[in-house]
Formats: C-alpha cells, structure tokens, sequence
C-alpha cells in the first residue's frame, strides 16, 4: 500500500513536470516530441530497405549480373539517402530545440521558483534549513535538467523506435516477433531490477553524502577548536566510518548501474544468436512464414535469409534503445526525487497580505491638510480607503502602540503575554531580558514577519493589518544582529535601503552611522566589491554598512535589534553620537545586551518569560532596585 | 598532479588494473562477436546442417556470456576502485587538513575545504571510473575494430576512411568549442546561486526593506543571462548526436551499396550478406567507441579543476611541524616574549604585534585588555604556538616553544577560543575532548570549577544531554562554561581564556575567578576580556592597542597611569557618561 502511494506520487510529480513543459512552450513542445518520435521512426525504416536489398543481391548473386541488380538497388540507395537526410534534419532541429527549450525551461522554472520563495512569510525561513532551501536550486533544479534534456527524449526515442520496430517485424515474421518479444521483456525486467537497486543505493548514497558533508562542515568549522584539544587523531577516526559507509553505498550504486549495461547488451548478444539459429532452423525447416505482409499481399512464402538478416539488425536497434533507456532508469528516480523538493517549495503558501492601507507621498499644508502628491516631498501619508468610499489621509508620524497583545510560535506555547507597549512620535523604547524572553518577536510582529494571536498594534493609529505589508515594513527601518549584506559595493549595499538615493545621500547616511571613516580608508572606498556577506569586512565594519543602510531609508520609525553588539564599547562610543544623531526624532525600538546602549531610552522594557515585568527610565528602574537593578549590576545572566 | 592523486590509489590499484584487463577481454569479445556472427548468418543463407548452425551459435552464447562475464566483472571492479579511491582521497585530504597549522587553516576556507573534500572528490571520482572503463577499452575497440573489418571486409573498411576523420574533427571542434563556453557557465551559475543564498540567508533584510520585487527582478535578470550562455553552451554540444547519426548514415549507405555491389560481381565469393551485416556492427562499434574517447576528454577537461583543486590541500605544507628531538615536558607555566613580532603573512607591511617584550611568572592571573582589532587573541594564540613568531621568541616554562613536541606543548597549555565549539555528541563527550580518559569525578570537578555542574545537573539528561550541531540547544553563557570546563579537563599549566566569559553574568564570571584561584593556583590564567571587572582583580593587567602593549600593571596603577584603561573603566562602571540621565 505504501509503495503504491508513493509511486502514485511519482507518477504525479512526473505529469506535472510534464504540465509545466507544455505551459511554458506550449509551439516547442509538441514540435519537439513530433521531431524526436519521428527522426526515431524514420531510423527504422532502414531495416526494410536492408532486407530488399539483401533479397536482390541473393536473387542476382547466382548469375553475378550487378548491372540488373544495380537498377534495382540504385532506387533503393537513392530513397535511403533521402530518409537519411531527413533524419539528420529532424535530429539537428530537435537536438537544438531541446537545447534551447531545457535551458528556457528551466531558466523560468527557477524565475519563478524564486518569486513564490520571496512570497513566503518569514516563518518559512525559520524552521526550514537554509542549506535544504538552497539545494532545491542547485542538486535538484540540475537533476530537473537531466531529465529533460537526456530522460525525456530517451522514453520517447526508444518508445517510438520500439513501436515501428514492431510494426515492421510484424510485417514480416511472427514467429520472429514472439521471439523477440521475449528477449525485450527479459531485458526490461532486469533492468528494472538493476536499474531499481542502483536507484535505491544512489539515493542512499546521496544520504551518505548528506552526512559526510555535515560532518565536514562541523570539523572543518570547528578545526581551531580540534588543534587547540589535540583531537586530530580522534576526528580521523570518526571520518573513517562515515567514510566507508559513503564508500559503501557508493560502491554498491555504481556496481549496480556499471553491471546493468554490460547485462542488457550480451542478453541482445544472446538474443541476436537465437534470432539466428531459430532463422536457420526455419529456413531448413522450410516453414511457411506467417506475416502482415502475406496478409497485404495475399502470397505465400517460405522463411528466406531476407528475412533473417534485418531482424538481426532490429535486434541490436532494440537492444541499444533499452540499454538506453535502462541507463535512464536512475536518473528518472533522482530527478523525480528533485522535482518533487522543488515543487513542495513552489506548493507552499505565500504570505497573505490583506492589507489595504497604502503609503504615498503627500503635501501637508499649515492647517494639516493632506493632498496625495506623485512627487516627492519628503512627507508621507497614509491613504486608508473606507467601506463607504471615502478616503482619508493620515500623516506618518511613527506612533507605535501594542495593546494587550499575545503570541506563540507554535500553538499552545505562548511566548508572548498581554504585551502593551506605547511608543509615541521620537521616543526610543527599549527591551532588555535574557535570551528567549521575547525581546526579539515583539520586533517580528511589528513589522508582520509573524501575525499577532490576540491584541492590537497600531501604527498612526491604524490596526497594522489593514496596512500593505510592504508599505508597513517601508516606514520601519531594521538592523539585526545578524549583519545581512549582498554581493555588490558598498555603496549599492548602503542604497538597498533606498533605490532613489543618491551617491551623497548614501554617504550622508555613511556619516550618520559612522561608518563612513572605515569605508573611505577600503581600497576602493564605496566602490569596494563586498563578497560572501561582506566577509572582507570585521562584524563591526558590517554592522555599521547596515546601519547606514536603515538610515538611508530615512524611516520614521526604526528598530535596532543588537545592532551594535559586535561594535567594541571604545568604538560605539564614538558610533554612539552618530547613532544619537540617527535616533533623534525617529520612534526608535531598541534590543540590546550591552545596558550602556540602552540607559538613554525614553522607556525600558524588562521582559521574562513573555511578559513585561518592569518598565520605567533607567533612573527609575535602578531605583527600584529589582530584576533591571540586577542586571545592571552584573547579577543576572543576560544571554 | 596525475603523480599526486595517484598516491591516493593504493589498495585500489588491483581492482582498478583488473577493471582494465577485463575491459580489455571484453572489447575482444565484442570485436569477435561480430566475425562469428557472419559466419553464422552466411552458414543460415547456404542451408548449412543444423548441427554446425546449432554449434557455432553456441560458441556465440559462449561468448556472450563470457563477454558478460568480463563486463560484469570490470563494472564491479570499476566501482570499488573508484568509490576506494574517493575515500582515500578524502582520507588523505583530512589527514592532511588536520596536520594544518592555523596560518593554514585561515588560507583555506571552510566552505572551499568542504567543496574540496566532498564536490571535487566526487568529479575525480567519477572521472577515474570513467578512465578506467573507458580509456583502454575504446582506443583498442577501434584499433581492433578497423582490424576485424579489414579482415572481413576488405574494401568496404574504405569507408571508414571517410568517415572516421569527420567524426573526429567534428568531435573535437564540439569539444574545444563547448569547454570554454561551459567553464564560463558554471561559473556564472555559482554566483547566481551564491546570490539566492544571500536571499534565503538575509530574508528579513528583503523583506524588512519590501525588495522582494527588486530581488524578482535582479534574479531573473541573472537567470536570463545565464540562460544565453548555457544554451549556447550546449547548442553546441547539440551538434554531438546528429554528427555522430551522419557518420553512421554514410557508412550505411556505403557499406550497403558498395557491399551489394561486391557481393553480387564475385558471387559472394569476397563478400556476402553475412559480412554485410557485420560490417554494419563494426561499424557502430567504432564510432561508439570515438564517441567515448570524445566524452572521456570532456570528462577530463571537466575533473582538473576539481583535481587542481585537491592537490591543492594534499600538496599544502603545514607552517609548523614538530621538531625533531623535541621536549617532552612543560615545567611550569611561566611565559617569556622576548621582542616577539608577528606578521600575519611574512610580505604584510604592518606586524600585527610589535616588539612585545613580557614575562609572566607561573602561577600569576594575567588580564588583557584592548579594541577590537588590538590584536589580544594574536598574542595569546602565539603560546600553544597556533602561529610562530615572525621575529623575537616566546618561551614556555623556561623554553622556546619551538622546541616543544607539539601535543605535549598543546597540552599543557588550553586555550578557551573567542569563537567557542561544541561538537555534535553528549555534555560528556563534548568534555572528554579535554582529557578521553576523564572519570565522571573529574568531569563534575571540572565543571564545577567552570559553574556548569549547576545548569548541566538541570539537564533531564544531565551529562549524557545531546548537543546538537554549533551548540544551538544550550544558551551562549552555558555554551562558554562548558567550553572552560573542557578546557580545564586536560590539568593544563597555562590555562587561556580569549573572551570566554562575555555570556556569563558577572557574579558567575567572578565566582569561576574565584574558582582558579583557590582551585589551580600553580596555573596560569590569561584572561581576554571586554569587560573591565574581569580582569580588575588579576596580579598583571596589559593594556594592548595597535598591536603594542602601551600599559601594563595592576588596576589601581593603571587607573592612575593609563588613560586607555581609565577612559574604558569609567564608561564600564557609570556608563555611557556623556547621555544618560
């Protein structure tokens, strides 16, 4: 039952790469198979053409008159030729067309691929390995590729040759036929045996890989640490087992796929043989032959060599095509495996946004009237149409208000608790509280990374799920622990915040954020080429080209989520006035471990376990003298 | 290279050798099958006794089957050399990694040593089995099938002359052409996937600044690109099936002709239909077998990178070495640098350290200070000797550390990395790193001292709690108490600790402070620090910047005298001075 299940599934995964072919090339497709069945059809055609010519040199073999002979062979040569030309034709016009179809196929496969990954919520991001998000792009997109540009056509070229070859055999022999028959279906059965088994290890060796390459990962990363200990010896050893289990179920995959070939073509050999002698023994035998042929032409005839040598030839071109095929069989398992991972990606839901509250440009006159302008000013608004088909206008000012506001992760473990939270226009609001005491999901539901279970956050005002979601995360600005840079130079780094920037307006934000000393001693100074998450630079350096990269974008209300927790307290304290600078009129949401980068706060939040169990200044809470006392004095672990 | 990786082969050597032998019968089998065949198909035409038809077919089968026989064995023989062969290689590659010095390690970087030992061993695995199957067997297919068609055909082997050099030119004009443009792909294809990596990394940056259209567009921009080229790629490589269908048509309709026509003028005396047929086999026979040829010359071409690559690492010299006649024994923990310079690489223009002149007696608390950048972890990684020196010497109890065996120097002196470790095992495992004979007294001993008994004992698992890969189940503070308690496993005499502290609270910091003194007194402790009150209390403090040590002493002397240590202490203790209240 299972198997069947999942077989079923394999069929279906199929069909939809298949669906997806005919969608993206609806013209090509369909040229493409018609090229592939008929240039394989056409390649049978020979066979016939070889058993006349043959009968014609045996019938003036005896008087040796090749002037008679000629004038019946030349027609045939001549058509031969023909057919031939046409072949290679429609094999150059299906060869270039799969070129051109598998690249254009997959290009869109992974286009799109791509667009439904930048859909998904945040939450994706979370619980699925980075590692197992990219392999759908490469290990399986490139076993997608296999099989449409070797799998495909192979099923189709050997089906159709398959086919005609049975026709014309049937044409001319059934006994013949029968035979042959028999020795295909042996051959199908093992190579669905060995074919099979050789999938089977293969996947297996891929999980051996899998392994291998994580325990690579971690020695490779963790090689300081195993110098320092003397642990090489040990590290050696436990590479050799996970080494020969890879070993193991290597060898096994290869015996299996090396073995299969080799079987399938001395079964044809054997085949071939068989074909012969049973030929023989029927044309001593003088048998009367049984065939599509007499049926057209009403004669009878015995069983001649005429007879006996094309089939020989159908022999080999149907066992080459299986040995084909069978040389398939592994593919197809894996790139089924793959398509498969790539269309659970593709099958996964998108982040709904719901939101109708849109950001624009507007003019504010004296009286706090707003019009909604194309240019652009400087001022923003939001435009929230009603129910009733009015519009109205709200100025974006940064007022963030939380009430009572609940969540969890995973149902029934809530990590927030009756959270409120009032951050009016320029104040700076801070979390403080041990690592997993929610500091950070507060920041993850503002900008609707996560919804909320229950509650209310407000922004201007307005319930954050009426705003369009991009427009919402356009007016918060956010810098994470965790520095995020692209490949490109600095400078497109620092504009990523902002597209319209210009260059100086890029470098006024590099001053802000005090980055700009470090960037202008680089080589290339913002023409400097970052690579591999900026991996030139310290965590420091990177750091601050995030931070200048929220502050390009100029939004009113921002969020620092340790932002400057690789930033050594000697050289924040020089950020620091920039960071002022940077803080000064905005709604700012601080995170941090460090309390030094938190004791200016309007209002500090301390978090436990989900809940907010003190809040008040710096001033206020040390004079409490409770958990934030505590903390300030070193008496609590903070991460 | 060939020299290089071919060191890699031992015990594979014989399968691989055998692969070859039974190849070569194989192909010897697959050229006679042919010739028996025609004799077989002329003896059918001329009405032989059924008795001779019956025995040559089967000495046919006989031979098939041995031909099965000889392939079935080569394709086992092949697998286990080659999948022997891909461990050895990677055997040899870690073997070598773990002989790595530091200054070879940061040469190198993880993500390439993972590429090399699992990607690129993986191409020159498949290329060996490729060559060992391939690169006998089809050069003597073709010599042994224009033979055998000489033989049987005599004249009709004259198409091949025509043939045969069409497909190789074509063949290898494809080759050359398709090399390049493929090279040029691949590696344009890496950076688009290094780029979806960015993405799948940085999503909240995306989608924190709403890019995600942006992000659309540039990636398929990239893929679009990259589709030109690829389908020009392998446009070309397009024109490898219709190439190889031409030759073989010509040969058909040659043979054809040029055979009716023999046969038919010599009454099959020269020629008949038998060799007809045949001739039609050989001739598939040696174009498959250039077809290889051209497909292992890819494959080739394709695996040097990959191969370039893994010699690489296999031919790389670890900076340092034991010496020879070391010493075996640390004395005691005292430190002498001695004028000590160290420069990352030996061409950098500014030394990392300069001139360091320091003496640590065994037995003292030590405690550095200094930015980022300061170069505190240089100076301590230069005593277990992770680097060497450039210019000026480091002594350990009273020796060069040149001189010392390197594990009996390692040893005795732990040192607690900046970036700490767990490795994927149990708390127990994880600590035995420090001493694999360590009893469960002294795993609890030592995790006291470092104040992890208390959390581990919380554990439902307690010592035998998994830690999962990088350490992501137990919080950063636990993670570096666990990674002290390690350390302090292997009873070492100089005991270093770079930054290991800077999770942990500050009660428990000064309780495992406290812990050292009273505990391992003899040891001396080196202590890296970022916050002042880890260090306040140790006999010497030193004060780097810039890769010099510019003050050094104890606390209420460096209050007076270091304005660095000043400046630091006071933002420390009253905080951010200039902004709060």
């Amino acid at each position: 039952m299972m198997n069947n299940g999942v077989k079923q599934k394999n069929g279906h995964t199929f069909k939809r790469i298949v669906k997806l072919l005919f969608k993206y090339h609806p013209v090509m497709v369909p040229i493409l198979i018609f090229c592939v069945l008929f240039s394989a059809g056409v390649a049978t055609v020979p066979a016939i053409l070889q058993q006349k010519i043959i009968a014609i040199i045996e019938k003036y073999q005896v008087i040796s008159d090749w002037n008679g002979a000629l004038k019946q062979v030349l027609p045939i040569i001549i058509f031969l030729i023909i057919l031939y030309v046409v072949s290679i034709i429609l094999n150059v016009v299906y060869t270039q067309l799969l070129a051109i179809l598998s690249q254009k196929f997959l290009s869109r496969l992974r286009i799109e691929l791509f667009s439904v990954m930048q859909n998904l919520p945040i939450r994706y991001f979370d619980t699925n390995k980075h590692g197992d998000i990219m392999s759908r792009y490469t290990n399986d997109i490139d076993t997608i590729r296999e099989l449409i540009s070797n799998s495909i056509p192979a099923i189709l070229r050997a089906a159709a040759v398959v086919l005609s070859v049975f026709v014309i055999m049937l044409y001319y022999s059934l006994y013949m036929t029968v035979l042959i028959l028999a020795g295909v279906a042996l051959m199908l059965i093992v190579s669905k045996k060995f074919g099979g088994g050789s999938a089977k290890y293969f996947l297996a060796q891929q999980k051996a890989i899998g392994k291998l390459e994580g325990f690579i990962q971690e020695m490779m990363n963790g090689q300081k640490v195993i110098k320092v200990f003397n642990h090489e010896e040990k590290s050696i050893d436990d590479l050799e087992v996970i080494n020969e289990e890879l070993r193991m179920t290597g060898f096994r995959a290869n015996a299996c796929a090396n073995i299969l070939g080799p079987v399938i073509m001395n079964i044809g050999n054997i085949l071939y043989v068989i074909v012969a002698v049973v030929g023989g023994l029927l044309i001593t035998l003088k048998v009367p032959n049984i065939s599509l042929s007499q049926l057209f032409h009403q004669e009878f005839a015995f069983f001649g060599i005429s007879f006996v040598v094309p089939f020989l030839n159908m022999t080999r071109q149907f066992t080459s095509n299986v040995n084909q095929l069978s040389q398939q069989v592994n593919v197809i398992v894996r790139s089924i495996a793959g398509a498969k991972r790539v269309f659970d990606l593709m099958d996964e839901e998108a982040e709904v946004d719901e939101g109708y509250v849109t950001l624009v440009n507007a003019i504010i006159d004296e009286e706090g009237n707003i019009t909604e302008t194309n240019n652009h000013t400087g001022r923003w608004a939001w435009k929230h149409p009603h129910g009733d088909g009015t519009t109205t206008y709200t100025e974006l000012k940064g007022d963030v208000v939380l009430t009572e506001v609940d969540f969890a992760y995973v149902e029934n473990k809530p990590v927030l608790h009756d959270i409120s939270v009032y951050a009016r226009p320029g104040q700076k609001v801070a979390f403080v509280g041990a690592t997993g005491a929610g500091k950070t999901t507060i920041t993850n539901l503002i900008n609707r990374f996560y919804d909320i279970a229950d509650g209310k956050i407000r922004y201007d005002g307005i319930n954050i799920n009426k705003i369009k979601k991009a427009d919402l995360r356009k007016s918060l600005g956010i810098v994470l622990q965790e520095t995020n840079l692209f490949t490109g130079t600095v400078m497109d780094n620092i504009r990523y915040g902002n597209l319209e920037a210009t260059d100086e307006q890029c470098i006024e934000a590099a001053r802000l954020a005090g980055a700009h000393d470090f960037i202008k001693r680089l080589p290339e100074k913002y023409n400097t080429v970052l690579y591999n998450n900026g991996s030139n630079l310290s965590q420091g350096q990177r750091q601050l080209i995030a931070i200048a990269r929220a502050a390009v974008a100029d939004p009113p209300v921002m969020i620092l989520d340790e932002a400057t927790s690789s930033i050594d307290t000697r050289t924040e304290a020089i950020v620091q006035r920039g960071m002022d600078k940077l803080m000064e009129g905005r709604t700012v949401f601080v995170i941090a471990h460090r309390l030094s980068t938190v004791m200016n706060s309007d209002v500090i939040m301390v978090l436990d376990h989900g809940r907010i169990i003190e809040r008040g200044t710096h001033q206020e809470l040390i004079d409490k003298q409770g958990t934030y006392y505590q903390l300030y004095t070193g008496a609590f672990e903070l991460e | 290279m060939i020299k290089i990786l071919s060191r890699s082969l031992r015990e594979n050597k014989k399968p691989a050798i055998l692969t070859m032998i039974f190849m070569v019968l194989e192909a010897v089998m697959e050229t006679i099958i042919p010739f028996i065949t025609a004799l077989l198909v002329n003896q059918i035409k001329e009405g032989t006794e059924t008795r001779t038809i019956a025995l040559t077919g089967l000495l046919l089968v006989g031979m098939a089957v041995l031909s099965l026989g000889c392939a079935a064995a080569a394709g086992v023989f092949a697998a286990k050399a080659s999948t022997g062969f891909g461990k050895n290689l990677r055997k040899d590659m870690f073997d070598k990694i773990q002989e790595f010095s530091f200054e070879n390690i940061d040469k190198f970087s993880t993500a390439s040593l993972v590429t090399r030992l699992t990607v690129d061993v993986g191409y020159v695995r498949q290329a060996f089995m490729m060559i060992i199957r391939t690169a006998v067997r089809s050069p003597l297919m073709f010599i042994f099938s224009i033979v055998m068609s000489t033989i049987m055909g005599g004249m009709l082997a004259v198409s091949f002359v025509v043939v045969v050099p069409i497909l190789i030119i074509g063949l290898l004009w494809v080759a050359k052409k398709a090399m390049p443009a493929f090279r040029r792909v691949f590696k344009k294809y890496d950076k688009l996937n290094e780029s979806i990596e960015e993405n799948v990394r940085g999503m909240r940056v995306v989608k924190g600044f709403a890019r995600e259209e942006f992000e659309k567009e540039k990636l398929a921009k990239a893929s679009e690109d990259i589709r030109q080229d690829f389908t020009k790629a392998e446009r070309i490589v397009a024109f490898n099936t219709p190439l190889m269908n031409l030759c073989m048509y010509i040969n058909m309709v040659v043979i054809l002709f040029v055979g009716s026509m023999l046969a038919v003028k010599y009454g099959g005396t020269k020629i008949d239909v038998g060799q007809i047929s045949s001739m039609l086999v050989y001739a598939m026979q040696l174009l498959m077998s250039l077809m290889m040829l051209s497909m292992i010359y890819v494959m080739i071409t394709m695996s040097t990178e990959s191969a370039k690559r893994i010699c690489e690492v296999l031919t790389e010299t670890p900076a340092i070495l034991n010496p020879q006649n070391p010493v075996m024994e640390v004395k005691d923990g005292s430190i002498t640098f001695n004028k000590v310079t160290f420069k990352y690489a030996k061409t950098a223009e500014d030394a990392a350290l300069e001139e360091v002149n320091l003496k640590i007696e065994s037995g003292m608390t030590v405690g550095i200070l200094g930015g980022t950048g300061s170069s505190k972890t240089t100076l301590v990684q230069l005593i277990p000797r992770l680097y060497d020196v450039t210019e000026g010497e480091l002594l350990v109890g009273g020796v060069n550390v040149k001189d010392y065996d390197l594990t009996v120097l390692r040893d005795s002196v732990a040192m607690v990395l900046q970036k700490n470790l767990l490795f994927s095992g149990t708390i127990r495992e994880n600590l035995c790193w420090g001493n694999p004979h360590a009893t469960d007294e002294e795993i609890i001993e030592a995790s006291k001292l470092a104040q992890a008994d208390e959390f581990v004992q919380t554990f439902p698992d307690k010592y035998d709690t998994y830690i999962e890969q990088g350490g992501t189940n137990v919080s950063g503070g636990q993670k570096q108490r666990l990674c002290i308690a390690r350390a302090l496993l292997k009873k070492p005499k100089i005991l270093i600790l770079d930054d290991s502290t800077s999770a942990v609270d500050m009660k428990t910091d000064a309780l495992i402070r406290e812990g050292f003194k009273k505990y391992i007194p003899e040891t001396t402790k080196i202590i890296i620090a970022q916050r002042v009150a880890s260090v306040m209390d140790a006999d010497l403090i030193i004060i780097l910047d810039d890769g010099k040590i510019v003050d050094m002493g104890k606390h209420e002397e460096l209050l007076a005298t270091s304005s660095i240590y000043k400046e630091v202490y006071e933002q420390q203790t009253n905080g951010g001075d200039d902004h709060d209240e």
